[in-house]
């Protein structure tokens, strides 16, 4: 045993303090996500099943009418996608964890800012989906996309963008659930129309105009068509062949840059973020 | 600062739309004392910890803790208490020191000194060994004691307990408590506990029964148990009924059965027992006196046992409002 007690000074109130925390929130979703093998197993074989299953089945379908591009090509991006939306998702559902479970409630007492607590949160569902989007990453040769470092490095950066906006989507939808099972209810229902109207998993060009103007309005399009921009942009398709699979978003006939694409991500990331922490705030 | 409470409270209410789960509250607690909480479950312990703790904001009154005020200055008071409370509050997926390490990190606990502070309190209840497996593979025992130790890792000035053994085993509980008694010892440190088992209360310097949002009384246990001045005595014969038939006609005296025996407050217990046999009538198998119990206290103050008090419904209500 030791002798005196050591004791400790609780400094005031810092910046460098609510860095702290959040550096440790960041550390805890990290080693809970590798502790959990299940976890990282599962959320790899729903995406790996669409592009090596569906997108091969499909891709018997549509040869004829792609020619020079392999269908899982055009899936790709929209499966990385997927796997980091689907992993975020589940990183922020871990709030309703800690909820029921009590451990939210240790993070709520602790003399920092609410703010530090949730912005931990949503880098740490963030860097845990892109550490899971690198596998899908280091499949690209598997599909014809080529390991050109630039393209990585953009499709790192966007995959982080989108993780960190959809972390925040749903820790502020999580702000207030006392269930696990009413969060993922909830969760299925947002995420399956957001992936389904996205251009994951079906080309946004010759749409009827109802479907158009639904995609246009899905937050989840503007993260995916970076990804298939970049993709396209280091593979030698046809012209008219990329105008098929990779029309890009437009809006009343004008084409979105991707930089304005990526900003708006951003900018609802941000917006999202505010609002999970006011709920954080307000929940005392 | 030598002089200022650790605790002081003054008229501090809570209402739950129109249920006053706390109905104005004051007292102080001395720095180092151990100050228990004595009521049944819904009588506003939990609502005024909570209070305490930062956890929920008081409709009225006011109240310092750590020479910081609950309201005003809550992230001071964060930084100065320990709160250890009914429901764990640990990540079962980590092992006990990740958890401990966790806390430190959110507390601002000096990078220097975090290694050897987590040993240590974790030394203290007895789980150093334990210290690289998940929280999950722990009993309900070692997890109290983690928490504990989780409690005092930051060194608080003010230790909240919230029923630190509820639903732990007799033989967890009594090491439970060897530990804080330890920790009184070893670490300049104010426990503020809440607790309804009677021989719990026991350990405290004073206590404070709260029964419906209401401070009844506020005094030592020993100094409680003499003002009720009555002895309990239990008896054990071949018919209760005719036994608490026969007190009441010759002595009259109220008797119930509690704990199997017919049991009965008398003053001056050891002198009633010979004139207990003469007169009852009725064979006695074994017969024996005890000095008031805190139950009894809390009997002679509310009216009721703990145990009825709880079992008078519509408090669940109440503990789902507290918990919040």
């Amino acid at each position: 045993m030791t002798g005196e007690a050591i004791s400790v000074r609780v400094p005031r109130r810092s910046a460098g303090h609510d860095l702290r925390a959040v550096k440790i929130v960041l550390h805890r979703e990290m080693l809970r996500f590798v502790n959990d093998r299940t976890r990282m197993v599962s959320m790899l074989i729903q995406p790996v099943l669409w592009l090596f299953v569906m997108g091969t089945g499909l891709g018997t379908l549509v040869r004829g009418a792609i020619p020079g591009v392999d269908f899982r090509t055009f899936m790709y991006p929209g499966m990385i996608s997927m796997t980091v939306i689907m992993t975020a998702m589940f990183s922020a559902g871990s709030i309703v964890w800690d909820r029921e479970f009590g451990f939210l409630r240790e993070m709520l007492v602790a003399p920092v800012s609410r703010g530090a607590i949730v912005v931990g949160k949503c880098l740490g569902g963030a860097v845990v989906a892109v550490g899971q989007g690198v596998v899908i990453l280091a499949m690209a040769g598997l599909v014809g996309v080529p390991y050109s470092p630039g393209l990585m490095l953009t499709l790192l950066l966007e995959m982080f963008l989108a993780a960190f906006t959809i972390t925040a989507f749903g820790v502020t939808l999580a702000a207030r659930m006392k269930n696990m099972q009413t969060f993922f209810g909830l969760m299925q229902m947002a995420i399956m129309p957001m992936m389904f109207l996205s251009g994951a998993m079906f080309p946004l060009g010759n749409l009827p105009s109802w479907l158009h103007v639904l995609t246009t309005v899905n937050p989840l399009t503007y993260a995916v068509d970076p990804m298939r921009q970049a993709v396209f942009s280091h593979l030698s398709v046809p012209a008219e062949v990329n105008a098929m699979l990779n029309p890009g978003v437009q809006w009343f006939g004008w084409q979105v840059p991707v930089a304005l694409e990526l900003g708006l991500v951003a900018a609802i990331g941000a917006v999202l973020l505010g609002l999970a922490i006011a709920q954080f705030r307000r929940a005392d | 600062m030598a002089t200022e409470p650790a605790v002081a409270v003054h008229e501090l209410k809570k209402t739950y739309g129109k249920v006053e789960a706390v109905k104005g509250v004051s007292f102080e607690v001395a720095p180092g004392e151990v100050f228990g909480f004595l009521g049944p479950n819904g009588a506003g312990k939990t609502t005024t910890i909570n209070m305490l703790c930062t956890l929920v904001n008081p409709t009225g009154g006011s109240a310092r803790v750590a020479g910081h005020d609950v309201v005003a200055e809550r992230d001071e008071v964060r930084g100065n208490i320990g709160l250890v409370f009914q429901d764990p509050t640990l990540d079962g997926y980590l092992t006990a020191e990740q958890n401990l390490r966790f806390h430190a990190e959110l507390y601002g606990v000096p990078k220097s000194v975090v290694g050897d502070r987590i040993r240590q309190v974790m030394e203290m209840v007895a789980l150093w060994d334990r210290k690289d497996a998940k929280v999950m593979t722990f009993s309900g025992g070692m997890k109290r004691r983690l928490e504990i130790a989780r409690g005092l890792l930051h060194s608080p000035r003010v230790l909240f307990l919230d029923e630190p053994t509820v639903g732990l085993d007799p033989q967890t509980r009594a090491a439970i408590w060897g530990y804080i008694n330890k920790l009184r010892r070893r670490e300049d440190i104010t426990i503020f506990m809440t607790t309804h088992y009677m021989d719990e209360a026991e350990y405290c310097d004073r206590i404070a029964i709260i029964d419906h949002g209401e401070i009844v009384v506020i005094d030592s246990p020993e100094a409680l148990k003499a003002s009720v001045g009555m002895d309990r005595v239990q008896i054990h014969t071949g018919d209760d009924e005719a036994a608490i038939a026969a007190l009441r006609e010759r002595f009259g005296l109220e008797a119930a059965v509690r704990e199997g025996a017919v049991t009965f407050a008398v003053a001056g217990g050891e002198q009633f027992v010979p004139r207990l046999f003469a007169e009852l009538g009725l064979p006695i198998k074994s017969v024996s006196v005890s000095r008031p119990s805190l139950d009894d206290v809390f009997m002679s103050y509310t009216g009721t046992t703990i145990r009825d008090a709880e079992a008078g419904g519509g408090n669940e209500w109440m503990k789902a409002m507290a918990r919040r």
